[in-house]
């Protein structure tokens, strides 16, 4: 049967399982356009802004568990995408995002809206393709979502000049011909069984869980692992919600804007089974001061992880499930016993009864963290968390206890203002059922405010809190800490009004300014079917502890 | 800083930004690359790049690993760790004044190499060796006057038993 390379492309999206994809039509996408018109069943959303596509597509890969899918145009479409690209690539979130092109005939002529985006996106890709070929067509998308969803994930772009799109070709299902790629699952039992032996002999021993542990669905794994060896855990800002944040044995998140316990517990911990986590430096803070008595067990599907920033006494390279599971499965038959470390959770419960996150709430004015820890309250921590990025990201991550994974989405090694909210959209989308809510701040909010129209067109309820303190808050936390509270350029006292804008979008919009209203305010925001946007003034000049000053050992701590 | 030199000799797909990605990769992760060489193998389809680069063993370790994890490369061989053959080829146009022309072509002799072009005051040779061979070359032809050099980067395979004894290589 002949079918055109938009025939083709169309059909082996739906043919992957994808329902829903994320786009922007133009120029040099028109071919596949028409053809997805033909093809109702494959919802595509219309973004107002490619970068939107990429971060909603993002998002619905992490909400679903599947491969998020992205469609946008050659030249300015394909280069508003990178920025999602890149942050989905630093998160290793399994994306495929179609990009068109200029005709075959016109690439390197400077032609209209051509760029080289496979060029461009090399490094902030897992793979790119440009498909110069109809014959290579099928082949290449089976592959682009091959190597997009396996080993350690990560976006795959597919180049498609126009001509292609619309060339023909008697289509039949290639498979795929990779010379070289096979991700490592299996981990290697020796190196198991050395673990499970460090593990059971140490006597200050934690789990380290990062993003790993969510794309590869063992949380689970990880949860039963702590409770049968009494383990407290932590986890990255990438892998909370991989182990409930209500229970006992969790630490809380470490790092730059750890909690106390868990930066204290690394400093002083003798064991450390890390899984899924790429000990990034806003985690360790001073290297050579990380965990400096810890042996560390280390369990990565990518080996490139191991051995990056940190010396790993005992790699393990594979899948963190099928690895923790071996863990448990030795742990069980060899009857081993708990660790004795009653001593040590002693004291970790000390430290999180002297040295909790805390803030004062006063009668007047609203503080960002009574809002987070309410909303928390109000949706009994359920509800997905999207946020943006700075203050507003790291309250969330500390006040909202997480008891699930994939309910937490974030931009977590690129840190891209503008996240949330197409990211809200996109885990709505995946999720219709359950409450998105986009914790953001005044200044990151306007980065792609213009994604409200989507949520509205494609009837997206998404809840948008805004802490608004009239400050590119982060920053301005830096300048007061470090230079000299000169806060060059971070005030934002010039903004939209927030709840006019919201109404211009045709969303609702409610504003709060007095810490009794903040309940009222949310529970009316949540209750309402459809969007809204929920604007708190806080406090302006609020900041967020603890924190580790750059180039400081996590251990030192600035506290409130 | 104690750094070495490698010899990786790494197999990858024969497709087009191949090496550019590889390329990119080390400009991007602050690799550096001594010398580089690519032709198509035996088979057509897959390229072979020999690389010399400079760097701490720990750093090695993940060139590697971040090497491999590149979706075109299909195997990466540290010829360091082996015992293997290599060589370079350099064209080198050297001064060459009448009174120094007998000198410079008993040198030529002794190295087994060729001169290929003749001028009035020059001559270009033609030397091929290891790396070892070309530095004991260049250092003797220095003297006379070295006008240019062009050299390729260093092509290697490792010996059919290629287990490296007493760390040393093989010449």
């Amino acid at each position: 049967m002949k079918l055109t390379g938009a025939e083709i492309l169309i059909k082996m999206i739906k043919d992957q399982g994808v329902d829903t994809i994320f786009g922007y039509p133009g120029g040099a996408v028109i071919d596949i356009y028409h053809e997805l018109a033909k093809n109702p069943d494959l919802r595509h959303i219309l973004v107002r802004h490619e970068q939107g596509a990429i971060h909603a597509a993002d998002a619905y890969a992490r909400a679903s568990s599947t491969t998020g899918v992205a469609l946008v145009t050659s030249g300015p479409g394909a280069t508003n995408a990178v920025t999602g690209i890149a942050s989905a690539h630093s998160d290793s979130i399994p994306l495929v995002v179609f990009t068109g092109q200029v005709p075959t005939a016109l690439i390197g002529n400077d032609a209209f809206q051509e760029v080289d985006i496979v060029g461009i996106t090399r490094p902030c890709t897992k793979h790119n393709y440009l498909v110069k070929d109809i014959k290579d067509l099928a082949k290449t998308i089976n592959e682009a979502f091959f190597i997009a969803q396996s080993g350690r994930p990560g976006p795959v772009l597919v180049d498609l000049p126009k001509d292609i799109q619309q060339a023909s070709i008697d289509f039949k299902d290639p498979g795929i011909s990779l010379n070289s790629y096979k991700p490592t699952y299996k981990p290697n039992k020796k190196q198991i069984a050395k673990a499970v032996k460090l593990l059971t002999k140490a006597k200050k021993p934690i789990i380290f869980a990062g993003g790993g542990v969510i794309s590869s669905k063992a949380s689970e794994e990880v949860t039963k692992l702590a409770k049968m060896t009494n383990i407290p855990v932590t986890a990255s800002l990438m892998g909370l919600g991989c182990f409930p944040g209500t229970d006992d044995l969790w630490l809380g998140m470490p790092g730059m804007h750890g909690t106390y316990r868990a930066n204290m517990s690394i400093g002083e911990c003798d064991l450390m089974l890390a899984v899924g986590v790429r000990f990034d430096d806003r985690v360790t803070g001073k290297i050579d001061q990380f965990a400096p008595n810890a042996k560390i067990i280390q369990i990565d599907i990518d080996p490139t992880s191991i051995h990056k920033n940190v010396e790993v006494l005992c790699p393990i390279v594979g899948d963190c499930k099928e690895s923790l599971s071996m863990f448990i499965k030795i742990l069980v038959e060899e009857q081993k016993e708990k660790p004795e470390n009653a001593a040590w959770l002693k004291t970790i419960s000390d430290w999180k009864s002297t040295t909790p996150l805390k803030y004062d709430q006063g009668k007047d004015i609203i503080k960002p963290q009574y809002v987070v820890e309410k909303l928390n309250e109000m949706t009994k921590g359920e509800a997905i968390i999207t946020t943006e990025v700075g203050q507003n990201q790291m309250w969330a991550a500390q006040f909202y206890d997480f008891t699930k994974p994939n309910h937490f989405i974030t931009s977590g090694g690129l840190g891209v203002m503008g996240f949330g909210l197409p990211a809200a959209i996109g885990a709505k989308a995946a999720c219709p059922e359950k409450e998105v809510i986009d914790i953001a701040g005044d200044g990151s909010i306007q980065m792609n405010i213009q994604e409200l129209m989507t949520a509205i067109e494609a009837k997206l309820s998404v809840k948008i809190v805004i802490l608004n303190n009239q400050y590119l808050g982060m920053v301005r936390q830096w300048q007061e800490f470090f230079y000299d509270k000169v806060y060059a350029s971070t005030g934002m006292s010039h903004a939209p009004d927030f709840v006019k804008l919201a109404q211009a979008y045709g969303a609702k919009g409610i504003r709060c300014s007095k810490p009794e209203n903040v309940e009222k305010v949310l529970s009316e925001g949540l209750a309402h079917n459809g969007t809204v946007i929920m604007e708190f003034i806080v406090e302006k000049e609020e900041s967020v502890y603890p924190m580790v000053p750059a180039g400081k050992a996590i251990t030192e701590m600035l506290l409130v | 800083m104690n750094t070495n030199k490698y010899l990786l000799s790494i197999l990858v797909d024969n497709e087009p930004g191949v090496l550019s990605r590889i390329a990119g990769l080390f400009s991007g992760r602050g690799f550096n690359i001594e010398s580089l060489s690519v032709a198509a193998t035996n088979k057509p389809e897959v390229s072979r790049l020999t690389m010399v680069t400079k760097c701490e063993p720990q750093i090695i370790e993940q060139i590697k690993k971040q090497l491999n994890k590149l979706i075109n490369v299909i195997t990466v061989n540290d010829l360091t760790e082996k015992r293997f053959i290599q060589r370079q080829l350099s064209l080198v146009k050297v001064n060459a004044q009448p009174d120094k022309r007998a000198e410079i072509l008993r040198i030529v002799d002794i190295f087994r190499c060729k001169v290929i072009d003749v001028g009035l005051d020059h001559f270009t040779i033609e030397v091929s060796g290891d790396m070892e061979k070309l530095e004991a070359f260049l250092s003797l032809l220095k003297p006379m006057g070295i006008i240019e050099i062009a050299s390729t980067g260093s092509i290697a395979l490792a010996r059919e038993n290629g287990k490296k004894e007493n760390g040393k290589q093989t010449k």
